[in-house]
């Protein structure tokens, strides 16, 4: 019996080492960032360094302004296109659908959830720029609008897959009162469901939203890639993501445009981890709602 | 009367919405298909590129794809599933379980950019004696961390749907908390398991930018793990961005999305027979 | 779960057995694009004389290669520029090899009402600048003009920049491609773009512009006529030796010589 008792708690020391595997990956995360990127501001300010728009390495010039602006206009763009469409998708599947038609779109959201970013990026390099250059008669698809296309639909399944789940979780006691004073069923989705919904929902398109930012291979395939601060939906840009993965390479490394470059990544990792807490929030606060 | 129009219009949108998705789901898998299908045979999986890459087959990226992906369920595998032991079996509630589980999602938050200059300045520079530099090694190691969160969380999920019951009994035999999690718990749970490491083998081979910074375009094949070598993913990047020939990317895209159909067939094949498990309780 | 620790074992074993240190080729050469596809074309010819080696071709741009043979990390480095003064200050014994002629075409998509005319260099720098910013100015449509340029570490760039843009900056919204295969991919899908690439990579999906009343050409390369041509060159830390003198002498032989040729660029007689 006393043997039992060692080995069982042999293993447990050793899985307890497994389990904080996580949590020391995430803080070595942390650490290398940081100790790529800090040292930038050794040489530019934060405020140059954000609020500038010249990023010209080889004269010292380090303004991301651009990119953060870039990356801000496209996330927005995909919500804009997601958000409606992915809201009643996912009132179809919780309230409309029959089990056949469930049972064709679920499995096709999840689908589209594991189609890998580069092949979105390929489709999106070829038919979006040309849709969107031929719809919107541009000189060049390669805009921001292209990006935020392909990055709505990326972001669908997240939008639809949570927004479906706060709509179901939202207690039937709701449902009937509507029903028994008399509303339809778009009455009833649209005045009750929907707003009872409302932080889990929100919480989705949050996390669409990190997603959005933190994406780089559909965008960098589309987005022009130009030096110039965007002027708008149809302009080309560059956005964080895109602007580390093309100048990575030339980058010399532990030079300072090598530190500016892991700042650029510095930035949607804080975005993303806030808006996850964020998230997690609301998710926590929707539930405990109809607890 | 109003009200009962706008109800119908409401619901052609809701329809129409959900035709928009299917359409759009079929259109990125058609375009694909369609010119994917030409340059694909049995030679192109299995025959080295040849000319720049502009003719012959891809291999060395199909080989590459296994390679990185194994190192990485080599590394997440246990590593998840002994946390997912952990928290079920071995811990309660608490702050430590808390913290490994904010931890756990905060990790999967992390974009995939982030993970390639965190492998690129952990694995590539910082590790470089023991892992090559610039290798498979460390591309399957970036991968694992990222997709350790995913299989933790599948895995328990998986051994919490095995009923207390069934543990209780097992106790009850007299069988050690050792003997309860080997016999008992871990078996009821492998299909769980199982379907959590499919979905992490799906995330791992489509993802590009954790390693885009670590591959190198070689035509040869992968020698060793500490070599370099290149996945589906990134060649299809390098095809496609470089122009280099949109046929053999079509083709690496193709053989890429049938190696994903091939995973979420089999992961639905697994819950199907879950969720029957379960109803037999 | 015991077969799948058996099997993991079986699979480690598998990879110790192939595990070795170091890159999986025995001579790498990294840099420009413009010169990938010969390298690469003859890296393959000579692999198939010579199985026992294998070579290892990436890109990246001639700043790049440079920087990599500077640094060690590869045995070639393929340039289409010359090296700068800084580099050769730095790196005193990187020694220069050309192996091909090329030239810097201008390009636009075949359906481009520039494809049969001529430009003076004074219009295509400030077409490139931004000065001038619709085909109309040019005599042509009422279009905007997508100029196409390559990256910041590019050959083909410095050369282009050098050679034409005389200290002008070429315009903060041109795209920028990272190869010359991507601009060819650009400009052939896009009527209103113009770009620049090495005289290898036309094919039938872009058009050079003549450059006054000059086509480029094997002929008005060789005769300078056309104003942008340029070596392309292989570089070594001092002398090439070894593996790397081999291929270096292979590409210079008339095998190498004619793959240059079939790759479209330029022999040296």
């Amino acid at each position: 019996m006393k043997e039992q008792f060692t080995w069982e708690k042999i293993v447990g020391a050793v899985l307890m080492l497994f389990s904080v595997t996580a949590l020391v990956i995430l803080l070595l995360i942390m650490l290398f960032i940081l100790d790529g990127g800090l040292p930038l501001f050794n040489k530019v300010s934060v405020f140059d360094f954000l609020l500038g728009d010249k990023w010209m390495p080889a004269k010292g010039l380090f303004g991301a302004s651009q990119f953060i602006i870039a990356a801000l206009l496209v996330t927005f763009g995909a919500v804009l296109i997601s958000v409606p469409l992915g809201i009643s998708c996912a009132i179809f599947l919780a309230e409309i659908a029959p089990p056949w038609a469930k049972s064709i779109v679920r499995p096709a959201i999840d689908l589209m959830a594991g189609i890998p970013s580069i092949i979105y990026g390929v489709f999106a390099l070829i038919v979006i720029v040309n849709l969107v250059r031929v719809a919107f008669n541009v000189a060049s698809g390669e805009t921001i609008l292209a990006a935020s296309i392909i990055l709505a639909i990326m972001i669908l399944p997240i939008i639809i897959s949570i927004s479906q789940d706060s709509i179901e979780s939202v207690p039937k006691l709701y449902k009937e009162g509507s029903y028994a004073l008399g509303a339809t069923d778009w009455q009833t989705i649209r005045r009750v469901l929907v707003p009872a919904a409302g932080p889990g929902i929100i919480a989705g398109i949050i996390l669409a939203m990190g997603r959005a930012i933190g994406e780089t291979m559909a965008v960098v395939l589309v987005i022009g890639n130009v030096e110039k601060m965007p002027s708008g939906l149809l302009s080309p840009g560059e956005t964080l993501t895109s602007a580390i993965l093309l100048e990575m390479g030339e980058a010399v490394v532990k030079s300072t445009q090598y530190n500016a470059l892991f700042c650029l990544g510095l930035v949607p990792f804080i975005l993303v981890l806030i808006m996850s807490i964020l998230s997690s929030r609301l998710i926590t606060k929707s539930k405990g709602r109809f607890a | 009367m109003l009200s009962k129009t706008t109800d119908r219009l409401a619901k052609i949108w809701l329809w129409m919405s959900a035709l928009a998705i299917i359409l759009i789901l079929l259109s990125v898998l058609g375009y694909i298909f369609i010119n994917g299908i030409g340059i694909m045979s049995v030679s192109f999986l299995l025959d080295m590129p040849k000319n720049n890459w502009r003719e012959g087959g891809i291999l060395p990226a199909i080989l590459g794809s296994l390679i990185v992906v194994f190192v990485a369920l080599a590394f997440a595998a246990p590593v998840g599933v002994g946390t997912a032991v952990y928290l079920t079996e071995f811990r309660k509630e608490g702050l430590v379980t808390r913290i490994i589980r904010i931890s756990s999602d905060a990790l999967n938050a992390v974009p995939s950019i982030v993970f390639g200059l965190f492998g690129l300045s952990l694995f590539v520079f910082y590790l470089k004696d023991y892992t090559g530099g610039p290798s498979l090694l460390s591309a399957g190691l970036t991968l694992g961390f990222m997709i350790l969160p995913t299989i933790i969380r599948t895995s328990e999920v998986a051994m919490r749907g095995v009923p207390y019951a069934e543990r209780m009994e097992s106790f009850g035999l007299g069988a050690s908390k050792l003997q309860t999690i080997k016999n008992i718990v871990l078996p009821g749970a492998v299909p769980g398991i199982a379907t959590g490491l499919i979905l992490s083998i799906g995330r791992a081979v489509g993802e590009t930018a954790p390693i885009i910074f670590m591959v190198a375009l070689n035509p040869t094949v992968p020698k060793s793990l500490f070599g370099s070598g290149n996945t589906l993913t990134t060649q299809l990047y390098y095809l496609a961005m470089e122009g280099i020939s949109m046929k053999v990317a079509f083709g690496t895209a193709l053989t890429l999305m049938l190696v994903i159909l091939t995973l979420n067939a089999i992961t639905r094949v697994f819950k199907k027979r879950l969720s029957r498990n379960l109803r037999r309780g | 779960m015991k077969a799948g620790l058996v099997f993991l074992a079986l699979g480690l074993v598998l990879f110790s057995g192939c595990v070795s240190k170091g890159n999986g080729a025995d001579l790498v050469i990294a840099g420009s694009t413009t010169v990938q596809p010969i390298v690469a074309r003859a890296s393959e010819v000579y692999s198939e004389e010579h199985p026992e080696v294998s070579i290892g071709v990436e890109g990246g741009g001639s700043g790049t290669g440079i920087r990599m043979v500077s640094e060690g990390s590869v045995a070639i480095g393929a340039s289409s520029r010359d090296l700068s003064a800084d580099e050769k200050s730095k790196n005193p014994d990187l020694f220069t090899t050309t192996i091909a002629l090329d030239c810097i075409a201008i390009v636009v998509n075949p359906s481009n009402n520039l494809s049969n005319a001529s430009l003076t260099l004074n219009q295509i720098r400030d077409i490139f600048s931004g000065k001038i910013t619709n085909y109309k100015d040019l005599g042509g449509p009422d279009t905007r003009i997508v100029v196409v340029e390559r990256e910041d570490g590019s050959g083909t760039r410095s050369m282009f920049e050098s050679m034409v843009m005389n200290n002008t900056d070429v315009s903060d919204a041109a795209l920028q491609k990272p190869a010359s295969g991507a601009i060819r991919f650009t400009v052939s899908g896009n009527e209103n773009a113009i770009g620049y690439v090495g005289i290898g990579y036309l094919d039938g999906s872009i058009t050079p512009i003549a450059i006054n009343g000059i086509l480029p050409s094997e002929e008005s390369v060789r005769a300078k006529s056309y104003p942008l041509s340029r070596d392309l060159y292989l570089i070594t830390r001092g002398q090439p030796t070894g593996l790397a003198r081999e291929f270096i002498d292979y590409l210079l032989s008339e095998k190498g010589q004619k793959i240059v040729k079939e790759e479209g660029f330029i022999d040296i007689k």
